[in-house]
């Protein structure tokens, strides 16, 4: 296991995560679920922390985690170096509240008996701000904050379209002025026209109030969008982390090769590059994870010593970490030819 | 696995050179509520060419699974009526006879769907499922049936058919679920296959297996493929033409790249501006205003007017799908005159330009 931090404690660090592990038993509870299985890194102040990955990596754990819903089976989450569970309750409890969640689907999310404006008041009322009148007050501005009109403040979530869902929720989070919010696939149940309008919301609320994002979504043009960082998880682990435009633009780990070279793009065939990086297979179970580099049964450059060792995480360039054996030698890219015609002859 | 992304550009079959293989006039389907009658979708064109591959794309609700399902009549109960035609050879299945539907089902058209575990039955064996179509469609034996069908998994991409057909569905990944759904589509070697959503549930890797894979079959069975999806990049990877659906009609048919280069139709060409990959990093992304109508409160004229930057006073008019040439459609009166972003207004300093170098 490799323990080494993820990165020196960066003096705007927000919440640093060490070497954290969530494990789940199964239904049948004979084995156990390596959900996050040793993962580190640090946020910075008024950063967007991207989290990429494919189905079941991890990263809404990471995201309960991170917000103490869910309780880490291993290492430490940190602010500002204290361990925030070690605090005496009732300073946990409004500790906590700097550290909101919100999640993908605007209609679970949403009571659907209560209006709108009892809703987004919920958070205040169960932290018992202020005054009756300051905490509807406070409600209202958040709603006003997020582009709602007052009038949809009696209304039901029925009667509000997608995007409309969306805000509310976030207006909801916003209420406890959060420093953080962790974004779970926020505009997954979005429709495409609408998504644009919902992201520029979260970039200006960013720049106004100073929030910190961690954002959460398997969509790269959303997360290469809106990130100033991003990291991309394989099976309860890290494989790289860097700024968004090294990670997009000049990816070191195989996964992240595959993984851009496998979303479809928008563009005219004069623009698509025939050259892409068909991966074999689907994520193994992370009941019985391959051992050494879990990406091994899918990599196209595995060698013996990836089934034996875990790949180090490993800083290959500036702020640009990444788990692989190989990734710093030379030759070792996507635009490497001679690994694509073993592909296509194959 | 053949490298296939390239296929995507290979030349479309002109509708011109043959004879479509189905030919769609003024579909529309209606249903019955407890608020009266709905039009869910009406006025709809469009024609298929044999071994085409066309992508109807549209957000949620525009009516893509609805025109889908018409095709082989397996719509909802509340069905109310279909109007229009929709021809397959000399066949009309909007109203041929059930019979007849039922020896075109299967046989000459098939259809996939988003969730292959919905689809499947948990209590046959694949082999089961996908055999199933061969022996009520042709006249082969047990044994026969079962070869046709290890070739037939093998062919969608599975190791070790001879093992794997034995199988039941929990047994399989949501992948191999999909390719076994495509394997019971295309085992009768149908003219036409229709797939709605048939990678939106699956990982980004997977989904390249899949699409990648339709291409291919498309192209070495020369079966027409009409692909269902709200997501542009899968048309844009998979498709020659494209068909835009807004608010339950057609609103623009083109060749995929001219659609994607130079839209006619001003939500198509919102629709591209407001995707991420083609604005740049961080910059402010644009959408549509407001949304679509919905059902009950359809606006006559353009559908599309509340939330266009370019409606006039004549857009009150009833807008047909006119012929602008060069083999695109569009349901707009002022195409003519507008000169309208796509793709490339800013893919060159978008994410998207950056993934395209690093492939
Ligand atoms: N409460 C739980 N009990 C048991 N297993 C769980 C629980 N929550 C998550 N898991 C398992 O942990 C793994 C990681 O799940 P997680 O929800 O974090 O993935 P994810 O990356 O968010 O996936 P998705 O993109 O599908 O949302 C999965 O294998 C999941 O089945
Ligand atoms: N059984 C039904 N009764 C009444 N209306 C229906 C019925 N089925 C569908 N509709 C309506 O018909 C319209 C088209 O639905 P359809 O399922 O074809 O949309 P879609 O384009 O496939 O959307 P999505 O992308 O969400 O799958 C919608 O407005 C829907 O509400
Ligand atoms: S460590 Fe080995 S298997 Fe893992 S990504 Fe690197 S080369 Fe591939
Ligand atoms: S007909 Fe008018 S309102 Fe409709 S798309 Fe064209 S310009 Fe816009
Ligand atoms: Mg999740
Ligand atoms: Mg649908």
């Amino acid at each position: 296991m490799t323990s080494a931090p993820a990165t020196e404690t960066h003096r705007d660090t927000i919440v640093s995560v060490r070497d954290l592990e969530v494990r789940f038993p199964t239904l049948d509870r004979r084995a156990t679920v390596k959900a996050v299985d040793g993962v580190n890194f640090d946020v910075r102040r008024g950063e967007t922390f991207g989290i990429i990955g494919e189905s079941g990596s991890g990263k809404t754990t990471i995201g309960r985690a991170l917000v103490f819903l869910q309780r880490p089976t291993a290492g430490a989450i940190l602010h500002n170096g204290i361990d925030p569970q070690s605090l005496p309750r009732a300073r946990f409890q409004s500790h906590r509240r700097d550290y909101q969640i919100i999640f993908q689907d605007p209609n679970a999310a949403l009571n659907p008996r209560m209006s709108i404006i009892a809703s987004v008041l919920e958070p205040l009322e169960l932290a018992r701000a202020g005054t009756r009148e300051e905490r509807i007050a406070r409600a209202r501005e958040a709603m006003d904050r997020v582009g709602l009109p007052q009038e949809i403040c009696e209304r039901y979530p029925h009667q509000l379209s997608g995007g409309q869902k969306q805000r509310v929720l976030i207006a909801r989070a916003l209420t406890l002025r959060p420093k953080l919010i962790v974004c779970d696939e926020v505009v997954a149940a979005l429709d495409m026209s609408i998504r644009g309008d919902v992201l520029n919301l979260f970039a200006e609320l960013q720049r106004d109030l100073g929030l910190t994002y961690v954002f959460i979504t398997h969509d790269l043009s959303v997360v290469s969008h809106i990130s100033d960082r991003v990291a991309v998880m394989y099976l309860g682990r890290f494989v790289e982390l860097g700024p968004t435009e090294q990670v997009s633009g000049r990816p070191m780990h195989p996964y992240t090769q595959a993984l851009l070279s496998a979303e479809p793009l928008p563009l005219p065939s004069t623009m698509r590059s025939d050259k892409r990086i068909i991966l074999e297979g689907e994520i193994p179970s992370p009941i019985n994870p391959p051992s050494g580099c879990r990406f091994r049964t899918r990599c196209r450059y595995a060698q013996n010593l990836c089934a034996e060792k875990t790949p180090e995480w490993r800083e290959l360039a500036a702020d640009h970490w990444v788990a692989c054996h190989f990734a710093d030698r030379p030759n070792f890219s996507p635009n490497d030819v001679t690994a694509h015609q073993e592909r296509t002859t194959t | 696995m053949m490298q296939a992304a390239t296929l995507a550009q290979s030349k479309p079959a002109t509708a011109a050179s043959s004879q479509p293989l189905m030919s769609v006039r003024g579909l529309g389907i209606r249903f019955k509520t407890a608020q009266g009658v709905w039009q869910a979708t009406r006025k709809i064109d469009f024609d298929i060419a044999p071994g085409e591959r066309v992508g109807i794309v549209g957000e949620s609700g525009c009516g893509k699974t609805i025109t889908g399902l018409s095709i082989l009549r397996l719509l909802p109960n509340n069905l109310a009526g279909i109007d229009g035609s929709i021809m397959l050879g000399e066949t009309d299945l909007a109203s041929c006879s059930t019979r007849s539907m039922r020896a075109i089902r299967g046989k000459r058209v098939a259809m996939i769907f988003q969730e292959p575990m919905s689809a499947l039955d948990p209590v046959f064996t694949v082999g089961h499922q996908i055999a199933e179509a061969l022996l009520i469609h042709t006249q082969i034996s047990k044994d026969e049936a079962r070869e046709k069908t290890i070739d037939m998994l093998r062919r969608v991409g599975i190791a070790s058919p001879e093992r794997r057909i034995d199988d039941y569905p929990h047994q399989l990944s949501g992948g191999m679920r999909q390719r076994v759904m495509i394997a019971a589509a295309l085992i009768c070697g149908p003219q036409l296959l229709i797939a709605d959503e048939p990678t939106t549930a699956l990982d980004v890797t997977v989904q390249a297996q899949i699409l990648e894979l339709l291409r291919d079959l498309s192209v070495t069975s020369q079966t027409a493929l009409m692909l269902i999806t709200h997501d542009l990049g899968v048309v844009a990877e998979t498709c020659t033409r494209m068909i835009t659906m807004y608010a339950g009609e057609v609103i623009e048919d083109a060749p995929t790249d001219a659609a994607l280069v130079r839209p006619l139709h001003p939500y198509t060409s919102g629709l591209l501006q407001s995707l991420p990959h083609l604005s740049p990093r961080r910059g402010k992304l644009s959408s549509i205003p407001g949304r679509v109508p919905s059902i009950t409160e359809m606006p006559n004229g353009c559908r599309f007017k509340a939330r266009c930057a370019f409606a006039a006073p004549g857009c009150d008019a009833e807008q047909e799908l006119r012929d602008a040439g060069h083999g695109r459609k569009v349901r707009c009166w002022r195409f003519k005159d507008l000169d309208l972003p796509g793709a490339l207004q800013h893919a060159a300093s978008s994410p998207a330009a950056e993934m395209v170098v690093q492939r």
